[in-house]
C-alpha cells in the first residue's frame, strides 16, 4: 500500500521542463544516487538544500515537458521528493513517474491554492489533498484504479505479479 | 458504428477493437519499439528487473545509438556497450552502432515505420513516423521494457484536432515555419495528451521529408502523435525506401475531431522560435537585429536530404561569416552518402562549414558544438530550453534550414528572402 505523503511544498511556476529537471550532461549517470544530487539544477541551484526538509513539489501547468528521459522523475525521487502535484503534466513524464512509483497528481488550481513552505497531506486513492498549514481541503483530478496500482508498486512489479498471475 | 477518425482507426486495430471512443483505456499490440543511447540502458535495466529473458520479438524491437555518437567519453562507451552486448545476447536484428545508421528517428522513418502501424519509441521525437500515417508516440524507459517483454502497452485513446492547411508555402518558406507557426498558436501544452492530424492543400503537396518536419515537432506542443493520412506521396516514399508490402489505414471521411483549425499558409513568412521556449515564435520580421554566433543544421527535425539542398543552395558560391561556427549534422548515413554524391557536402565545405558525421549532435547539449555562456545559435532543431544546447546563458533561436543558411552567411538572423550579395 501507498505511503502516506505529508511534507512541506517547494513551488515552481508553469513548464518545467525535462532539460532543466536533469540537464543532458547527467545523463550518462547511471545510478539514480548520482542523477538525485543534480535533480532541478537547471532551474533551481537551491533544490538539494530546500528537499533536506520539503518533500512535495507544486508546480503550475505542463511539468515535465520535453524530452522523454526517465532520469527526470528517477532525479526528483531519489532526492527524496514524495510526490509532484501540478495543474497538469507533460504525458510522457506522466507515464514515467507513474512507472517509477513517484506519486504524481493532477490538481485543478492547486499552484494558486498553496504557497511555498505550506504543509500538505496527499492521499492519491481518495483524491484528496490536504493543506495542513491553511486547513483547507483540495480535490485531485481521478486516476484509473489500475494507474494508481502502478504508481503504488512501479511498473516493474505490477509486470512481475502479472507475469506470475498468467 | 460511429465513425472513427484515423488515429482511432489504427488503435482500434492495435487492440482487437471494432470501435473506440476518446478516453477508452486500450492494450494495443505493438508492431515496432526502438531505443537510444540514452533512454535504452535504463530500460535495459528495467528489462531486466521485470525478469525479462527474450525480447518479444527480435526483429521488431530496435535500438539506434545517436545522442553520444561517437562516444565522446568513457561513461558514453559504457552505455553504447550495454545496448552492443544486450544486442548481441538478443540476437536483434536491427542495432544500429555508430557509423551504421543516424538519428534514431531518421532510421525508423528509412528503414521501419509504415502506414497504420502502432509504434513506440524512447525518445519524445518518436511522433515523427506520423508522417507515413503510423500511429507513433514517445515513452520512457521503463514502459519501452515492458513493451519489450510483452510487446503490448496501454494508452488512452486520444481527442485529436484536425489542422487544416490552405493556399501554399512559398518557398523558402517551409514546413517548419509552419510547424513552428502552429505551436505559437497552440503554446507549449495546448495539445497535450491529444493527437494531432494534419491535412488540407498545404499538406498534400508536401513530401515526406517535410510531414516529417511538422509530426516530429508536435510534442513540443505537449501532443501524443502527429499525423498525416496516407495518400500517393506516401505510396511513393515507401517504395523509395523499399517499405513493402504495406497497407495504408485511413480515417472515415465523416469522423469527428475535437476540433478543427484552418490556416492560410499562403502569407506566412518565415518563423523564429525565440528562447526560452519553443512556443515563443515569432514572425522574422519581428526580431530585430540578433547576432548569432552558432549556425546548426541537422537533427531529426530538419537534417534530411531535402534540408540540405535548400542550405547548400543558399550556401553555394558564398561564406560563412568570420564571426559564426557553422555546422551541418545529416540525420542519417544515407542522407550524408546522397549529400556526398550530390555535391552539397563539398558546397558545405567550401563555405566554410564543418560537416560532422551523422547524430543528434548539440541539440540536446550533449556534446559537438556546445554553446559558451552569453552566445546564440540559429538552430534547425527542435528545443530551445535554457541550458539546451551547453550553458544556461546560451541562447537558441529555432528556424528553418533556410533561415540557418541565411544567417550563417550574413552573422545575424537573416530571412533567406533577403540574402544581400
Amino acid at each position: 500500500m501507498m505511503m502516506d505523503i505529508k511534507g512541506k511544498v517547494i513551488k515552481y511556476g508553469d513548464s518545467v521542463n525535462t532539460d532543466v529537471i536533469i540537464p543532458s550532461k547527467f545523463l550518462v549517470l547511471i545510478d539514480p544516487k548520482d542523477l538525485a544530487k543534480h535533480a532541478m539544477e537547471g532551474i533551481d541551484p537551491d533544490f538539494s538544500e530546500k528537499v533536506k526538509d520539503r518533500k512535495i513539489i507544486v508546480a503550475g501547468r505542463n511539468f515535465g515537458s520535453g524530452s522523454s528521459r526517465e532520469q527526470a522523475p528517477v532525479s526528483l525521487k531519489y532526492a527524496g521528493v514524495q510526490c509532484v502535484l501540478a495543474e497538469s503534466f507533460a504525458r510522457i513524464f506522466y507515464r514515467n513517474a507513474i512507472n517509477i512509483g513517484l506519486p504524481i497528481v493532477e490538481c485543478d488550481g492547486i499552484s494558486k491554492k498553496v504557497d511555498d513552505g505550506e504543509e500538505l497531506e496527499v492521499i492519491p486513492r481518495e483524491g484528496l489533498i490536504k493543506n495542513l498549514t491553511k486547513e483547507t481541503k483540495l480535490k485531485a483530478n481521478p486516476i484509473p484504479d489500475f494507474l494508481l496500482e502502478i504508481m503504488e508498486k512501479g511498473l516493474v512489479e505490477y509486470m512481475k505479479e502479472r507475469k506470475v498471475k498468467k | 458504428m460511429t465513425e472513427m477518425n484515423i488515429v482511432e482507426k489504427i488503435m482500434a486495430r492495435a487492440s482487437g477493437k471494432k470501435q473506440v471512443h476518446p478516453g477508452d483505456i486500450i492494450e494495443a499490440k505493438i508492431d515496432k519499439a526502438m531505443m537510444n543511447d540514452i533512454t535504452g540502458p535504463l530500460a535495459i535495466e528495467a528489462f531486466r528487473e521485470m525478469d525479462g529473458k527474450k525480447v518479444w520479438d527480435k526483429d521488431r524491437a530496435i535500438i539506434v545509438l545517436d545522442h553520444l555518437v561517437p562516444a565522446d567519453s568513457a561513461q558514453s562507451a559504457n552505455m553504447h556497450k550495454i545496448l552492443r552486448d544486450f544486442a548481441v545476447e538478443q540476437d536483434l536484428k536491427y542495432f544500429y552502432d555508430v557509423g551504421r545508421g543516424g538519428v534514431c528517428h531518421q532510421m525508423m522513418m528509412e528503414n521501419h515505420a509504415k502506414p497504420g502501424e502502432m509504434i513506440v519509441g524512447a525518445d519524445s521525437h518518436t511522433c515523427t513516423y506520423g508522417a507515413v500515417g503510423a500511429f507513433s508516440t514517445g515513452i520512457g524507459s521503463t514502459d519501452i521494457a515492458a513493451v519489450f517483454v510483452t510487446g503490448k502497452l496501454w494508452f488512452k485513446i486520444p481527442k485529436v484536432i484536425n489542422i487544416v492547411v490552405k493556399g501554399k508555402l512559398n518557398p523558402p518558406v517551409a514546413p517548419k515555419d509552419l510547424i513552428l507557426y502552429t505551436i505559437g498558436q497552440f503554446k507549449a501544452d495546448g495539445a497535450t495528451y491529444m493527437g494531432v492530424r494534419f491535412a488540407g492543400e498545404v499538406i498534400q503537396n508536401m513530401s515526406v521529408d517535410g510531414r516529417m518536419t511538422l509530426c516530429n515537432m508536435v510534442v513540443e506542443m505537449g501532443a501524443k502523435n502527429g499525423i498525416v493520412e496516407p495518400d500517393d506521396k506516401t505510396a511513393e516514399y515507401l517504395k523509395g525506401r523499399k517499405l513493402v508490402p504495406y497497407e495504408f489505414v485511413k480515417g472515415d471521411a465523416d469522423a469527428e475531431y475535437d476540433k478543427t483549425v484552418e490556416y492560410n499558409a499562403s502569407k506566412f513568412e518565415p518563423m523564429v522560435a525565440c528562447p526560452p521556449s519553443v512556443d515563443n515564435v515569432k514572425p522574422i520580421s519581428e526580431i530585430g537585429k540578433v547576432e548569432i554566433n552558432q549556425a546548426l543544421l541537422g537533427s531529426c527535425t530538419n537534417g534530411r536530404l531535402e534540408d540540405l539542398r535548400i542550405a547548400a543552395g543558399i550556401l553555394k558560391g558564398k561564406k560563412v561569416k568570420k564571426s559564426v561556427r557553422a555546422l551541418v549534422i545529416p540525420a542519417s548515413q544515407d542522407v550524408y552518402q546522397a549529400a556526398l554524391r550530390e555535391g552539397l557536402l563539398e558546397t558545405f565545405v567550401e563555405s566554410g562549414v564543418l560537416v560532422c558525421g551523422p547524430n543528434c549532435g548539440p541539440c540536446y547539449g550533449g556534446h559537438l558544438g556546445l554553446l559558451a555562456a552569453g552566445e546564440t545559435c540559429v538552430s534547425s532543431t527542435n528545443r530551445n530550453f535554457v541550458g539546451r544546447m551547453g550553458s544556461p546563458k546560451a541562447m537558441v533561436y529555432l528556424a528553418s534550414p533556410a533561415t540557418v543558411a541565411a544567417s550563417a552567411i550574413s552573422g545575424r538572423i537573416t530571412d533567406p528572402r533577403h540574402l544581400e550579395g
